[in-house]
């Protein structure tokens, strides 16, 4: 699915406070519909934060909206978790948040969700591994086995939206590539809003890029544009990049 | 050797109107974080229930089948108060779960001085039907009918928690809303519903312990639910905190030792070893026996 103009996401003045401390203070970001947008940033600057205040996970203010396909607009601040995913929203947290003491077929049927047909031919597809591991607890899977089920979980329903939290942290290069692989196929469906550290998964999938520092977006532009651009890079995201293409 | 079948069998079905209160208890605070304090009076409600229906509903007596519809009036009404409660005063508060407990205390005192203002303070005879005041000769030993019938109702229970929690989807989100409620939030799940549910069924086991108590004990007092759910907490805690299973074990533990001690030291002493019980199982295994759901 390309990229539109249209806007699907949109936080304006979000803040988040949690234990004291002032962690979001006025986001202000538009994801369009079609594509992937990068959520990029130093550690600490409020990036899972910011996905938690859509879905709210995390206490908020501000306004967060999303605007289904038929055009119409809905609020997603203020409501409850549940109602805010059942319009059609995907979440794979940070730290994957897999069941453990659920077998992974148990945790695809949790993820069923009632207002959506139920794709795990698809997800079993993807993920071979998962089919033949169907019955193992999910806490006995190694971090990459789970982070399939991750996004398994999110590939089971039709979605507009997924929130997606740093999907290859801690893989191997090879686990890297497998699950890039998947989320640009998965890409061409529904849309992305992607927080990843790895800038060439960044480049090969985002078209847009947002980048998050002490809890305000800082810059957003073309995915590209900011990778080119190597000082642009170090000076927002505290990285070297090679230049040019990774 | 008769004594002993005697203490165990007795023991046993002591542990059962232990497991009864404490599973709903551990369910309760697995899936939702809260130390339910007004479980016991749930106990005393359903006691009262039964006794009050076997007098006064039409249809229901002390004895067969009219004994049965007023341990199910109790019940039922345990289950409804339980639900409400959850409801009007748990739901609310959602999330901050000092507040809820202190909810939980100040109810537990609340309906517990309610009962005692209605029926009054002093302990009323409670029916028992025929059956259960006769007894069966085990292995030489004249055990009282009523222990099978406490046992009995807590294998029913156990099987069927545990059967529920396994193979329906409201049990699937509950063993995950154990571990982690949020992300069950997170897949579009309402895990409040599961709240409500949990709270109600807690409230009929231990409305079903308060009958089954007051057929073991012969009478029921204001007083009684609270003193055992002292014990179902102990239970609790040996159990895990969060597993049926272990809770299931940990009440037999509980209900053996504390019947023995009684009997082969001195009266009060099997509440004793029951706390050191406690001490002995928290320094050797701070979790509790198990620390997994089912
Ligand atoms: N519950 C909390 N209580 C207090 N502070 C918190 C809480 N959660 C997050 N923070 C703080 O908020 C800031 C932003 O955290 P967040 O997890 O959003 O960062 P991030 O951009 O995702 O970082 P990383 O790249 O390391 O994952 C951090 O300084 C963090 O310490
Ligand atoms: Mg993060």
């Amino acid at each position: 699915m390309t990229a539109t103009d249209q806007p699907l996401l949109r936080m304006s003045d979000v803040h988040v406070r949690l234990s004291g401390s002032h962690i979001l203070q006025g986001v202000d970001l538009t994801v369009r519909r079609g594509g992937v947008t990068a959520l990029l940033g130093r550690n600490g600057a409020g990036k899972t934060t910011t996905v938690k205040a859509v879905l709210g996970l995390v206490p908020s203010t501000g306004v967060v909206e999303l605007t289904g396909a038929d055009g119409r607009t809905h609020r997603l601040s203020g409501r409850r978790t549940h109602e805010v995913v059942r319009h059609g929203i995907g979440y794979a947290p940070e730290d994957r948040e897999v069941f453990g003491g659920l077998t992974v077929a148990e945790n695809l049927t949790l993820a069923e969700r009632r207002d959506s047909a139920h794709h795990h031919d698809r997800v079993y597809e993807l993920f071979p591994e998962l089919k033949q591991r169907s019955r193992q607890l999910a806490g006995t899977l190694s971090g990459g086995q789970q982070q399939m089920v991750a996004i398994a979980r999110l590939l089971l329903n039709d979605n507009q939206l997924l929130l997606i939290d740093e999907p290859t942290k801690g893989l191997a290069p090879l686990l890297v590539a497998e699950v890039a692989e998947v989320l640009a196929r998965a890409a061409e469906e529904v849309t992305i809003l992607l927080v990843e550290q790895n800038l060439t998964v960044v480049r090969r999938m985002a078209q847009d890029a947002a980048v998050v520092d002490q809890g305000r977006v800082a810059w957003t532009g073309s995915a590209q544009d900011l990778l080119d651009d190597a000082d642009r890079t170090r000076e927002l995201l505290g990285v070297a990049t090679s230049g040019g293409h990774a | 050797m008769d004594t002993v079948v005697l203490l165990t069998v007795t023991g046993l079905g002591l542990a059962a109107l232990y497991f009864l209160v404490a599973s709903g208890l551990s369910l309760i605070f697995g899936l939702m974080g809260v130390l339910n304090f007004a479980h016991g009076a749930f106990l005393t409600i359903g006691a009262y229930g039964t006794w009050w229906a076997s007098d006064n509903l039409p249809g229901a007596g002390s004895t067969g089948w009219g004994f049965v519809l007023a341990v199910a009036f109790g019940v039922a009404v345990g289950t409804a108060v339980a639900a409400l409660v959850e409801l009007a005063l748990i739901r609310p508060l959602y999330e901050r779960h000092i507040e809820q407990v202190l909810v939980t205390m100040g109810l537990a005192l609340a309906l517990v001085a309610l009962v005692r203002a209605i029926w009054g303070a002093d302990p009323h005879p409670f029916p028992r039907p025929e059956w259960a005041q006769r007894t069966t000769s085990v292995l030489g030993a004249s055990v009282p009918n009523d222990r099978f019938l406490l046992i009995g109702s807590a294998l029913v229970v156990l099987v069927a928690v545990l059967a529920f929690l396994r193979f329906t989807r409201v049990g699937l989100i509950i063993r995950a809303g154990v571990e982690n409620r949020s992300m069950v939030t997170a897949l579009g799940i309402d895990v409040r519903k599961a709240f409500t549910l949990v709270f109600a069924v807690g409230g009929a086991f231990a409305a079903l312990a308060g009958a089954l108590g007051g057929i073991y004990l012969g009478s029921i007092s204001p007083g009684q639910g609270t003193s055992l759910l002292i014990f179902a907490f102990i239970v609790v805690v040996i159990g895990g905190m969060s597993s049926i299973t272990g809770t299931a074990v940990a009440a037999v533990l509980v209900g053996l030792v504390q019947q023995f001690a009684n009997y082969y030291a001195a009266s009060g002493v099997g509440d004793l070893s029951v706390v050191l019980l406690l001490a002995a199982v928290l320094l050797t295994r701070p979790s509790g026996l198990t620390a997994r759901l089912a």
